[in-house]
C-alpha cells in the first residue's frame, strides 16, 4: 500500500503507468470495437492518409486499416514481451536459485556457464539461436527469453546466495525438510521482490528485441505483424508514405517509454537511499541563509572568529539543529581544542566555517565566521575558494578516505600549491617532496609517487598535515587528526603539529573528543554539548577545576592524563537528539544535579574574564582571578 | 603491465572455447539431419556428400565439434552456400564496415554519454538535469530501427543534409568525405540507446562519488569546482563507468545489425540477417563465433583500461 503511494506520489511514473494501462486496455478490447478487419486488403485504396473516411489512421501498402492493424500489432508485441520477460525469470530465477541454494561445485558450473553467455553480444546470441529455430514470432520469443536468462540468473543467485545462510533456513533444514519445500517456503518468498524489480527494467528491453526480430524480418510472419514487422513492411514505403511506418513505431516508443517510467518508479520507490536523499549532490559551497542581523567584529586580534555561529541540517521537514549559536576565537599561535562526543556539533562548526558542510542538506543560517575580521559566511564563491586551503586549511579524520584514491599523493599536494600558486609544475613537485620531509615521510622523493592505499595510516595522515602546510596557512582546523591512529603515532603527529605552530605562528583548532589530546596540545578549549558551547577556558584552568558538570564528568572519565585511549562514551545516556531540544539546558536529563531551574529557558554562556560556563549550579564558582 | 595483460589473455582463451560450445550446441539444435539443414536449397547429392567429409557430420556430436573447431583454428569457417565463397572471406570483408560504425558509435556514446551524465549529477535536479534526464529516457525507450527511419525522413528527404544509403565502402567504393558522410546519421541513430544508458549510470557513479569524503578535501584545497567535477569526481567514477563502457560495447557493435538494414549498410549485421533467411548456416555461426571472439578481445582492452585507471587493482 505504502508501495502503491510512493509510486503514485513520482508524477512520471504514474503518467506511464496510465498510459500503459490505457494502450493495454485498448489493445485488449480492440475486437469490440467497431474497426474494419485488420487482415483484408484493398488495393484500390492503398495508402490513405490519417483521418481518411473510414479508417481513422489510415491505411498500409496493401489497403489494411491501420488502425485496426495497430491494435492487433500492439495486442501481440504486448504478449510476446511480457511472455518473453516471464520465461526469462522464471528459468532465469530457478537457475539462480539452485544456483545459489545448493552453492559448491553445483553453483561454479553452472555461473561458468551464465559468464559464458554474458561475453556474447546479446543480440549477436539472440540470432545465432533465430538462426537455428529457424524465423518466426514463437522463436523469436524463445531466443529474447534465453539471452535474458543469465541476466536473471546472475542477480537471483546474488540474493539466494544471501538467504541460504540465514538462521531461518538452517532451521527448516534441522526440521528435516526437504530441499523443494524449503526453496519454495523459505526462499521464494524472498526473492519475489527482487524479480519483479528485475522484470519491470527489462520487459521494455524484450518488447524492444522481439519487435527488433521482427522488424528484420525474423519475427512474426505475414499476415500476421507485431508492431516490429509492421515497421518493417512500411520501410519499403518510408519515403513516399511516412505514415504508415510512424504510426507502428510511435506505438513502441510510446509503449517502451510507459514501461521505463513506470520501472524507474517502482525503482525508485524500493531504493531506500532515494527517499533518505542521501543520494543528493553536496554543492561547492553550503547554502546560506541567514535570518538575524550579521554580528559586528568584537576582537581585531583573532585571525578566526565564530559568532554565533548556527548550522542547521534540513531533512524533508524536520530540521536539525546541528550548531546552535557558536562563538569562539583563536588568536595568531594559539591553539584552541574544541572537545566533544560525536553528535556534538564540533565537526559540523568546523566545517561551516569555510564553508564545507555537505549541502543539501547542510544550510548555515545565522551568525558569522570571520577570517581576520572579514565575514565568510554567504561571502562570494570564488572569494571563498581563494582561502580554502591558502589561508585556512584543513586536516580531516581517516586519511584513506580522504586522500584521493586514484591520484598519487606527490599530486595532491603539488595540486594544493598549483591551485593557489603560479609556478610550473616541477617546481609544485620540488615543493611537495619538501612538504613530505617536513611532516618526516622517509624518502619523501619516492613517497611522493606513491598511492593513499599503499601507505600506512600514520603516513597517510602526514600527507594530510603536508597539504594543509602546503601553502602555509594561518589557520589549520584539524577534524579529529588522530583519532584512527595508534598511541604512539598519535604522539608523533601531535607533537608534529606542535612543532610546526611554534615555528610558523600559525593557530590552530583542533577538534577531538579526547582530552588527553587537548591537554598535550591545546592552550585553550571549548567543550561543545548538543551543538552548543557549555563550557570555556584555559585547558589547565578547565582540567584542574571543571565548571560544567558535563565537563567535569568527561575528565572523571579519562583515567590518567597522557596515557591510553580514551573515550567519551562511558557517560551513561545519550547526547539529545538534536532535531527536538528541549527548552533550557540540554545536558539536564544525564545530569545529576539537575533542578527544575534547569529546565526553564534560555542559559547563558557566562563568566568572568577567560572562563565562561553555561550551567546555574556550576561545580566550581568561577572567580575572575583564577584566570591564568 | 605486460605479465598482466598476458594474463588476461590466457584467461580469454576458455571463454573463447566457451563461445565456440554454445554456438555450435545452438547449431546443433536444428532438427534433421545436419548436411541438408546446413545446405538447405543447395541440397545437391555432390554436396551433401562433400559437406559430409569435410565437416564429419556423420561422425558423433563430439567428433563433429572437434573437427569444426580444429577447421576454425587453421582459418578455415567453412564455405557459404549462398554465396559460393569462403566464410571468412566474407565475414572479413564486411566485419570493416561494421567495425567502423559500431566504432563511431561507441566513441560518440562513450562521449555524449558521460558528459551528459556529469552534467546532470553536477547540476541536480536543476533544469539541465531535468532536460538531460528527460531526453535519456526518451533514447532508451526508442526503437533504434525507428529513430534511424525517422532521421532519413528528416535529415536526408526532407532537409537533404545527408545521403540516405548506399555506403560502397565494403566493395571498395568512396574515399574519406564519402564515407564520413554516409556514417554520421547511422552512427548517430545506433549510439542513442546507449548513450542513454552510459548518461544513466555515470551520473548516478557520479552521485556516488561526489558525496565522499576525497571531494571534500579537494574543496578543502581550494580546488575550482570545474576541476573538482570533470577531475577529482570523474576520475573515481570512471572506476564503475569503464565496466558499463565495456556492456555497451557489447550492445553497439550487436545493435548495428537494425541500424545496417536500416541504412543499407554493408556490414556483418546485414550480413547474417540475410544467412538466416537463406538458411545459410555455416555463414551465420563464422559470423556469429567471430564477431563473438572479437567483443572478447574487446573486453581484455577494457579490464586493461580498468588496470591502468585504478591503481588498486593487481596487476
Ligand atoms: S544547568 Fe542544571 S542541568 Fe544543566 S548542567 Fe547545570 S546543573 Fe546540570
Amino acid at each position: 500500500m505504502q508501495f502503491l503511494s510512493l509510486i503514485a506520489r513520482n508524477r512520471l511514473a504514474a503518467a506511464g503507468g496510465i498510459v500503459l494501462v490505457i494502450v493495454i486496455a485498448l489493445a485488449l478490447i480492440s475486437p469490440l470495437l467497431p474497426l474494419p478487419d485488420p487482415d483484408v486488403t484493398d488495393t484500390a485504396n492503398r495508402f490513405l492518409l490519417p483521418g481518411a473516411e473510414g479508417h481513422l489512421l489510415g491505411t498500409d501498402h496493401l489497403g489494411r486499416d491501420l488502425a485496426a492493424r495497430l491494435m492487433d500489432g500492439t495486442r501481440l508485441s504486448l504478449a510476446v514481451g511480457f511472455a518473453a520477460a516471464f520465461f526469462a525469470a522464471f528459468f532465469g530465477a530457478a537457475i539462480g536459485i539452485i544456483a545459489g541454494y545448493f552453492g559448491g561445485r553445483t553453483d561454479n558450473l553452472i555461473m561458468r556457464a551464465v559468464d559464458m553467455l554474458m561475453a556474447f553480444p546479446y543480440i549477436l546470441l539472440a540470432l545465432a539461436i533465430v538462426a537455428a529455430l529457424g524465423p518466426g514470432l514463437v522463436n523469436a520469443l524463445i531466443a529474447v527469453a534465453a539471452v535474458n536468462i543469465p541476466f536473471f540468473a546472475r542477480n537471483i543467485r546474488g540474493v539466494t546466495v544471501g538467504l541460504a545462510n540465514k538462521e531461518f533456513v538452517d532451521a527448516a533444514r534441522l526440521a528435516g525438510l526437504g530441499h523443494t519445500r524449503i526453496i519454495l517456503t523459505e526462499i521464494l518468498p524472498n526473492v519475489i521482490p527482487v524479480i519483479v524489480i528485475a522484470m519491470s527494467t527489462t520487459i521494455g528491453w524484450m518488447i524492444l528485441e522481439t519487435a527488433g526480430l521482427s522488424f528484420l524480418g525474423l519475427g512474426s510472419q505475414p499476415p500476421q505483424a507485431d508492431l516490429g514487422s509492421m515497421l518493417g513492411e512500411a520501410r519499403g514505403a518510408l519515403i513516399t508514405n511516412p505514415h504508415t511506418s510512424i504510426v507502428p513505431g510511435a506505438m513502441i516508443l510510446v509503449i517502451v517509454m510507459g514501461i521505463n517510467l513506470l520501472g524507474d518508479g517502482v525503482r525508485d520507490a524500493l531504493d531506500p537511499r532515494l527517499r533518505s536523499g542521501a543520494l543528493t549532490r553536496p554543492m561547492a559551497a553550503t547554502q546560506v541563509r541567514r535570518k538575524g542581523p550579521v554580528p559586528a567584529s568584537e576582537d581585531a586580534e583573532a585571525v578566526l572568529e565564530l559568532q554565533g555561529l548556527q548550522t542547521q541540517f534540513h531533512v524533508k521537514d524536520r530540521i536539525y539543529k546541528a550548531v546552535g549559536g557558536v562563538s569562539i576565537k583563536v588568536a595568531p599561535g594559539e591553539c584552541l581544542g574544541v572537545i566533544g562526543e560525536s553528535g556534538s556539533g564540533k565537526s559540523v562548526t568546523a566545517l561551516s566555517v569555510m564553508g564545507l558542510v555537505a549541502s543539501p542538506p547542510g544550510v548555515i543560517t545565522g551568525g558569522a565566521a570571520r577570517y581576520k575580521g572579514e565575514d565568510l559566511v554567504g561571502a562570494p564563491y570564488d572569494h571563498l575558494r581563494r582561502l580554502r586551503g591558502d589561508r585556512v586549511a584543513y586536516i580531516f579524520q581517516d586519511p584513506l578516505a580522504t586522500l584521493h584514491p586514484l591520484y598519487k599523493v606527490g599530486d595532491q599536494l603539488a595540486e594544493a600549491i598549483l591551485v593557489h600558486h603560479k609556478v610550473g609544475k616541477a617546481e609544485a613537485r620540488r615543493r611537495a617532496v619538501d612538504l613530505l620531509k617536513q611532516v618526516r615521510i622517509p624518502n619523501a622523493q619516492s613517497r611522493a609517487d606513491s598511492y593513499p592505499h599503499e601507505m600506512s595510516g600514520g603516513m597517510r595522515q602526514r600527507v594530510g598535515i603536508a597539504m594543509a602546510l602546503a601553502n602555509d596557512p594561518d589557520v589549520i582546523i584539524a577534524d579529529e587528526p588522530t583519532t584512527a591512529l595508534d598511541v604512539t603515532v598519535q604522539a608523533q603527529i601531535l607533537s608534529l603539529l606542535n612543532d610546526l605552530r611554534r615555528e610558523r605562528g600559525l593557530a590552530i583548532v583542533f577538534i577531538t573528543h579526547d582530552f588527553g589530546v587537548v591537554a598535550q596540545l591545546c592552550d585553550r578549549v571549548a567543550v561543545m554539548y548538543a551543538g552548543r558551547i557549555v563550557e570555556t577556558g584555559p585547558t589547565e584552568a578547565v582540567l584542574d577545576a571543571p565548571a560544567h558538570p558535563y565537563t567535569a564528568r568527561l575528565i572523571a572519565c579519562v583515567p590518567e592524563l597522557g596515557g591510553g585511549r580514551r573515550r567519551l562514551e562511558a557517560i551513561p545516556g545519550l547526547p539529545p537528539a538534536v532535531d527536538r531540544l528541549e527548552p533550557g539546558c540540554a545536558f539536564a536529563p544525564r545530569c545529576l544535579k539537575a533542578q527544575d531551574a534547569c529546565r526553564q529557558g534560555e542559559i547563558p554562556l557566562e563568566g568572568p574574564g577567560a572562563r565562561e560556563v553555561r550551567c546555574l549550579y556550576p561545580e566550581t564558582e568561577l572567580k575572575s582571578e583564577g584566570v591564568a | 603491465m605486460t605479465g598482466y595483460i598476458l594474463k588476461r589473455l590466457l584467461s580469454a582463451i576458455p571463454v573463447l572455447f566457451g563461445i565456440t560450445v554454445i554456438v555450435f550446441l545452438i547449431m546443433a539444435m536444428i532438427p534433421g539431419d545436419p548436411a541438408l539443414a546446413i545446405l538447405g536449397a543447395y541440397a545437391t547429392p555432390e554436396n551433401v556428400e562433400k559437406i559430409n567429409r569435410d565437416l564429419g557430420l556423420d561422425a558423433p556430436l563430439v567428433a563433429r565439434y572437434f573437427i569444426w573447431l580444429g577447421n576454425m583454428l587453421t582459418g578455415d569457417f567453412g564455405t557459404s552456400f549462398s554465396l559460393n565463397r569462403p566464410v571468412i572471406d566474407e565475414v572479413l570483408d564486411r566485419f570493416g564496415a561494421t567495425l567502423l560504425l559500431a566504432g563511431t558509435s561507441f566513441i560518440l556514446c562513450a562521449i555524449l554519454g558521460i558528459a551528459a551524465g556529469v552534467v546532470s549529477a553536477a547540476r541536480q535536479y536543476g533544469w539541465a538535469d531535468k532536460g538531460i534526464t528527460f531526453a535519456v529516457l526518451l533514447g532508451i525507450s526508442i526503437p533504434s530501427f525507428f529513430l534511424g527511419m525517422m532521421m532519413i525522413l528528416i535529415f536526408a528527404v526532407e532537409l537533404r543534409w545527408f545521403p540516405v544509403s548506399g555506403m560502397r565502402m565494403a566493395y571498395g567504393g568512396g574515399g574519406f568525405a564519402d564515407v564520413a558522410n554516409h556514417l554520421v546519421m547511422p552512427a548517430i541513430a545506433l549510439a542513442v540507446v546507449a548513450t542513454g544508458v552510459v548518461a544513466r549510470l555515470s551520473r548516478s557513479a557520479m552521485l556516488e562519488v561526489l558525496r565522499q569524503d576525497f571531494i571534500r578535501t579537494a574543496r578543502a584545497k581550494g580546488v575550482g569546482e570545474g576541476r573538482v567535477i570533470w577531475g577529482h569526481a570523474l576520475r573515481a567514477a570512471m572506476v564503475s563507468i569503464i565496466p558499463v563502457l565495456g556492456i555497451q560495447a557489447g550492445f553497439v557493435l550487436s545493435g548495428a545489425v537494425y541500424i545496417e538494414m536500416v541504412f543499407q549498410w554493408p556490414g556483418v549485421g546485414r550480413m547474417l540477417v540475410d544467412a538466416i533467411l537463406k538458411r545459410d548456416i555455416l555463414l551465420v555461426q563464422g559470423g556469429v563465433v567471430f564477431v563473438a571472439a572479437c567483443y572478447v578481445l574487446f573486453n581484455i582492452a577494457v579490464d586493461v583500461a580498468q588496470s591502468l585507471l585504478d591503481p588498486r587493482i593487481k596487476t
